[in-house]
């Protein structure tokens, strides 16, 4: 098991970047879902 | 919401599985041993990665033949998710490349034009990023898009016409080339839970952009409305 700590960086990385980017959307989601909310409420004031 | 839910825990089971076939059920490696089997996560990566950037390529075409924003968001969204899983590739072969060559990169023909594929994409976003007007966007970077796509072949074929540092294809590589069949099967494995990994990640991706574009219209209606009223006001003073 000498390269172990390569295998272990190679599985820990290629998640790490899915899951930072699935994150990242869905950060990006809940943000323009309060965005089109505070907008909706804009229009029936006007 | 409970398809999505149920479509998430099996994709999720799926790559518990393919982990565990990955490191544990496909047979050591003569000569690598226990750091070949980063190749079930590299290769998964990159056959993500293809099918995201051809689903952008088909996306990008029929945004220019029918101008329908749905293929611009389905465009963004799977460049955006086949950038993720070539990043993926790139950092996984690189702690392959280190163990086994002894190098963490090199300038090799498969290596150089995966980086120009990546560095094409990442242009993709930035170009997008720089245009204001949806439609001149959407057309600009679909036909941006389109050019960049033409490097995704030439990657593939990159280790079969020049033999530099990167190892011969192992499949569809010819009459020398092959797999151990259990290595095959698990292979096969890690490639679905990829695929099925990037499906549930471009997925959201694409509401992302759906909500967006909602956002953008009523953000333009409030504007409409606005330019009404003040046109009232001034008909009416004067």
């Amino acid at each position: 098991m000498k390269n172990f700590h390569f295998l272990f960086a190679a599985w820990i990385v290629a998640w790490a970047v899915f899951l930072g980017f699935q994150i990242s959307v869905s950060s990006r989601i809940s943000r323009l879902r309060d965005e089109i909310d505070r907008l909706k409420q804009q229009l029936q004031n006007h | 919401m409970k398809m999505r839910s149920a479509s998430t825990v099996l994709v999720a089971a799926l790559m518990m599985f393919a982990g565990y076939a990955a490191l544990f059920i496909a047979p050591d490696e003569r000569t690598m041993h226990e750091i070949q089997r980063i190749f079930y996560l590299h290769v998964g990566l990159w056959v993500a990665m293809f099918t995201a950037l051809t689903v952008a390529f088909v996306a990008n075409i029929a945004w220019l033949a029918t101008r329908n924003p749905k293929w611009d968001w389905l465009g963004v969204s799977a460049v955006e998710t086949g950038v993720v899983c070539c990043t993926g590739g790139l950092i996984t072969g690189v702690l392959w490349g280190k163990p086994a060559w002894g190098i963490w990169w090199t300038w090799d023909a498969r290596l150089t034009t995966c980086f120009i594929l990546w560095l094409l994409y990442i242009s993709y976003l930035l170009l997008r990023g720089l245009l204001e007007d949806p439609t001149r966007r959407a057309t600009l970077s679909a036909v941006f898009g389109i050019f960049a796509f033409l490097d995704a072949p030439l990657v593939y074929v990159s280790n079969r016409l020049w033999r530099t540092q990167h190892p011969a294809p192992v499949i569809f590589g010819g009459q020398e080339a092959g797999l151990d069949p259990t290595m095959g099967k698990v292979l096969m494995i890690c490639m679905a839970a990829m695929v099925c990994v990037m499906v549930i990640v471009l997925i959201d991706r694409y509401r992302l952009e759906r909500l967006r574009y909602e956002a953008e219209e009523l953000r333009l209606e409030i504007e409409n409305r606005a330019a009404d009223a003040n046109s009232l006001v001034t008909r009416s003073v004067s």
